[in-house]
């Protein structure tokens, strides 16, 4: 027995945490893992599609920022994904998991759209733009309400309630777009009201662009002083770190998790709204295309930091940018963009495990005791 | 049999370091065990006695240097290399499954035939527990048992995989006085049959009682070793601190007396229904501190809990406070934490889990002290002045270390942390000052600064709780003692002539059968909070 027990050895990997890794660091780092995965992307796009990479990478920041239009829809997805990250983050701050984002922008959409449908032409277009405003906001916060007050009160599962409150909108929205479809049997509402244009923003220049940016840059330095600074904010943090402790020190968890998911499905329906008044004209069941959910990833990437949410946005959407752009222009699959925003993405979640744990293998750990 | 005279070496450690990151556990331990003695391994919280015996156990591998056992070198890996050496530890969290039977759990994961002859297992394990004494029914459940049962459980098991050298960690912890005598003459034999016995501890008492060697860590350091016949408390805790301490609690007679808090009748249920708290009535007052004694779970929690108003409590109880101003009396039954401070009603309280409930790991010291002053003040901010100033205050007059009052406190030393928090909770200046569990896993200095703060509230007229553990530290440092038994009050005796033993047997005055109850519902609890373990 004790023989056997002699042949063993150290094991080749051991792992430790970092304790105090500073900001310099762990910046560095990260902007190490970005240039690793372009590299690695750069292999795989002369391996694989024999092309050169920097033509690519041309074309992809062609893709984003090559026209001054081109430009303002990369500035106004980024907008828009922001916001969607912005409405979740106190929910995840709080450590309640609402996957509920798509849906509840879905229905902020749904009641824009209902409004434009049917008051479009008896309201003036200010008082107009209001209504689908408040309709949105409240029918957002109600749809992520619902699951919180079930958190709440029964302590239902937030992840799986949330999740199929999705589903429950998608089919409430398909069953309204059959309803409004325009012509019959084309599945499409069509561009509402592009006649008048009324429930539409207003234009600045060419399109409601500028105003979307703008708007959403004043919820985002709101978002950022609620939570930092107000009362509201410090309650949350406290409830999402320990519910005990907010108990014993008299936070009422219930309240809080309802009034913060209020405030969440509120600005994601407050997205609906943009979406349909100021971009899209028009709903669709995927009007949200996955914004819901990459929000979590952008979220949960920034750590909760509104403003570096602002950069990892427009990572992930000068990606999706691009892609679609070498798409066309070199008859690329669209499914190849997917796979190098894919491995970049990899990476900068990849990173954040060299940031917190330092690898010794077994040589370097003798090194170091020598 | 051998002797410690004749210094046969059992295990011999060299050149051990250990580090977790950048915390060095162990730092060049060498040392020797000698075969048939009982060997103490002294040192404060956090000095590197559990990590130094997990290596022998085979928990951790150390990262550098050997151990020798029977004079050849070992590499142990696991705990099944460590029993192949003959080593066995027993652990201060028990590691059993409740469903099992003592017999069941002592013969769990050994080789033997496919088929289990329960008789013949029965009949070989009697003989280990006849042969030292055991007190044990083998077709018990474990979750039937007390904690000193599921202990003797553990050792039988240890014994019965035939270790020679034994290691406990802390293992009077849990123990009530004589419970711990029960164990100490078990011990003694397991000596007198040539067992190696390793006893790790902070208790300095029970060192010199049992032990025939001391050995002392500091720090990750090894400090040396002694003969405890050439040994005293206040040697010993010099080798441990480093330097010498006054240990001496300094206890006022109480002045002024006022009743405060009159609690009658008080009876809470658990979550699972049953009765934490029955029928309990007693009187907090002003200028005095009440200890609260009690095996875990007898209802310290729930009690301090109930005046806090986190409890809810049961039709007929009673909580009257008097305030001193004007002699009004107000019932705090039925109102919550909020309506309690808005009665202006200064009630603090340092709950037992720290990081879990007391503050915010997370945050740094501004933010918990902004945990009780947030609310403070209009508009919808939070006021950053305040909180940072008392930060650096509690800083300041606690000597708390840290890098800045932005550091999380979760980063903090055990003992920092408690400083923390105690210090936050006196800022509020308050009538009645409840402390559970104040000193558990603090180093001496630490514990002495906190009796030092609770007999200056004291002073102040405060009426202090202290819910604590060391019977010895209950009767030098509180005035009464009130002892809860499974829920119920045995006891409410006068501190200064209250003897340990007295506390132990009214600590198990009513053990009863509902002992499976409470830890069946410890099997339903998933929030239960972890326990302080040494790094």
């Amino acid at each position: 027995m004790k023989e056997k027990s002699k042949i063993k050895k150290e094991p080749l990997i051991k792992l430790s945490r970092r304790e105090d890794i500073d900001r310099k660091h762990s910046w560095t780092f990260r902007a190490l893992a970005i240039v690793a995965a372009l590299i690695v992307d750069g292999i795989i796009i002369m391996v694989i599609v024999h092309m050169n990479p920097f033509d690519i990478y041309g074309t992809m920041f062609a893709g984003a920022f090559g026209t001054s239009r081109k430009v303002w829809i990369t500035l106004k997805e980024l907008s828009l994904l922001l916001l969607i990250s912005i409405a979740l983050t106190p929910a995840y701050k709080m450590k309640f998991w609402n996957l509920g984002g798509e849906g509840q922008v879905l229905m902020g959409a749904w009641a824009t759209a209902l409004c434009m449908l049917y008051l479009g032409n008896t309201l003036p277009g200010p008082l107009l733009l209001l209504v689908m405003f408040l309709a949105a906001v409240v029918v957002g916060a109600i749809w992520a309400m619902i699951p919180a007050v079930f958190k709440a009160k029964w302590g239902t599962n937030e992840t799986l309630f949330t999740l199929m409150m999705n589903y429950v909108a998608i089919q409430l929205v398909a069953y309204f777009i059959i309803k409004w479809e325009v012509p019959k049997g084309s599945g499409h509402v069509g561009i509402i009201n592009q006649a008048t244009q009324s429930g539409w923003l207003p234009y600045i220049g060419t399109n409601s662009y500028p105003l979307i940016v703008g708007l959403v840059v004043l919820v985002t330095i709101g978002m950022h002083v609620y939570l930092k600074y107000s009362k509201h904010g410090y309650e949350i943090s406290v409830v999402g770190e320990s519910q005990r402790t907010a108990t014993y020190v008299g936070i009422s968890v219930d309240k809080v998790i309802i009034r913060t998911l209020i405030l969440s499905g509120a600005i994601c329906g407050f997205a609906g709204w943009l979406m349909v008044s100021g971009s899209d004209h028009t709903i669709t069941t995927t009007i949200a295309g996955g914004m819901g959910f990459t929000g979590i990833m952008v979220s949960w990437l920034a750590q909760f930091n509104v403003i570096v949410m602002i950069l990892c946005s427009l990572l992930i959407v000068f990606m999706g940018q691009g892609a679609s752009e070498i798409a066309t222009s070199f008859g690329l699959n669209e499914a190849f963009g997917d796979i190098l925003t894919g491995i970049i993405i990899f990476f900068i979640i990849g990173v954040e495990f060299f940031i917190n744990y330092k690898v010794h293998t077994r040589k370097s750990s003798g090194k170091e005791e020598a | 049999m051998s002797t410690p005279e004749s210094k046969e070496v059992a295990v011999s450690l060299k050149n051990i370091t250990k580090t977790f990151g950048s915390v060095t556990a162990n730092n060049n331990i060498s040392m020797d065990i000698y075969k048939g003695e009982i060997l103490s391994l002294l040192g404060e919280n956090g000095s590197g006695k559990t990590t130094l015996m997990n290596m022998l156990a085979g928990i951790y591998a150390p990262d550098g240097g050997q151990i020798f056992v029977d004079g050849e070198e070992a590499v142990i890996r696991s705990p099944q290399d460590a029993f192949d050496y003959q080593i066995g530890m027993i652990h201060q969290h028990f590691k059993l499954v409740d469903v099992f039977s003592a017999a069941e759990n002592i013969i769990l994961g050994m080789p033997g035939k496919q088929k289990l002859d329960k008789k013949a297992i029965l009949k070989d394990i009697r003989e280990t527990v006849d042969r030292y004494g055991f007190e044990i029914d083998l077709n018990k459940k474990v979750y039937e048992m007390s904690v000193s049962e599921k202990q003797t459980v553990e050792i039988i098991k240890v014994l019965y995989r035939g270790a020679q050298i034994l290691i406990l960690d802390e293992p009077t912890a849990v123990l009530t006085p004589q419970e711990t005598e029960k164990l100490f003459l078990v011990l003694r034999a397991m000596k007198d049959h040539g067992r190696t016995i390793i006893i790790i501890t902070h208790k300095l008492q029970e060192v010199l009682e049992l032990s025939d060697r001391v050995a002392v860590l500091r720090k990750g350091e090894y400090v040396g070793v002694v003969n405890t016949r050439e040994a005293t408390e206040s040697s010993l805790t010099e080798m441990m601190v480093g330097k010498k301490v006054e240990l001496n609690i300094d206890r006022t007679d109480p002045v002024d007396v006022k009743d405060l808090v009159r609690v009658e009748h008080l009876t809470c249920l658990n979550k699972y229904g049953r009765k934490a708290l029955d029928d309990v009535s007693f009187t907090i007052r002003g200028g005095e501190i009440l200890g609260i004694a009690g095996i875990a779970g007898a209802g310290q929690k729930e009690l301090l809990e109930a005046i806090a108003g986190l409890q809810k409590a049961e039709a007929g109880s009673s909580i009257m406070y008097r305030a001193i101003d004007n002699n009004d009396e107000i019932q705090l039954i039925g109102k919550d934490v909020n309506d309690i401070k808005n009665l202006g009603i200064s009630l603090a309280f340092v709950p037992e889990d720290r990081l879990g409930m007391g503050l915010v790991g997370n945050m740094g010291m501004v933010g918990n002290m902004l945990l009780r002053s947030y609310n403070e003040g209009r508009g919808i901010f939070t006021r950053e002045k305040a909180p940072r100033e008392l930060a650096e205050e509690i800083r300041d007059k606690l000597e708390v270390s840290t890098p800045n009052v932005y550091t999380p406190v979760r980063k903090l030393s055990g003992g920092n942390v408690q400083k923390v928090l105690v210090g936050r909770e006196i800022s509020l200046a308050p009538r009645v000052l409840m402390t559970a569990y104040a000193v558990r896993g603090l180093d001496i200095n630490t514990s002495y600064t906190i009796y030092n703060i609770l007999s200056d509230e004291k002073k102040k007229g405060v009426g202090v709780v202290y819910v604590g553990e060391d019977l010895d530290v209950l009767i030098e440092l509180c005035d009464r003692i009130l002892v809860l038994c499974e829920g119920k009050v045995s006891g409410l005796v006068d501190a200064r002539t209250a003897s340990k033993e007295e506390l132990g047997l009214l600590m198990t005055k009513y053990s009863g059968d509902h002992i499976a109850k409470i830890h069946v519902e410890k099997l339903l609890d998933d929030d239960a909070p972890a326990g302080d373990e040494e790094a």
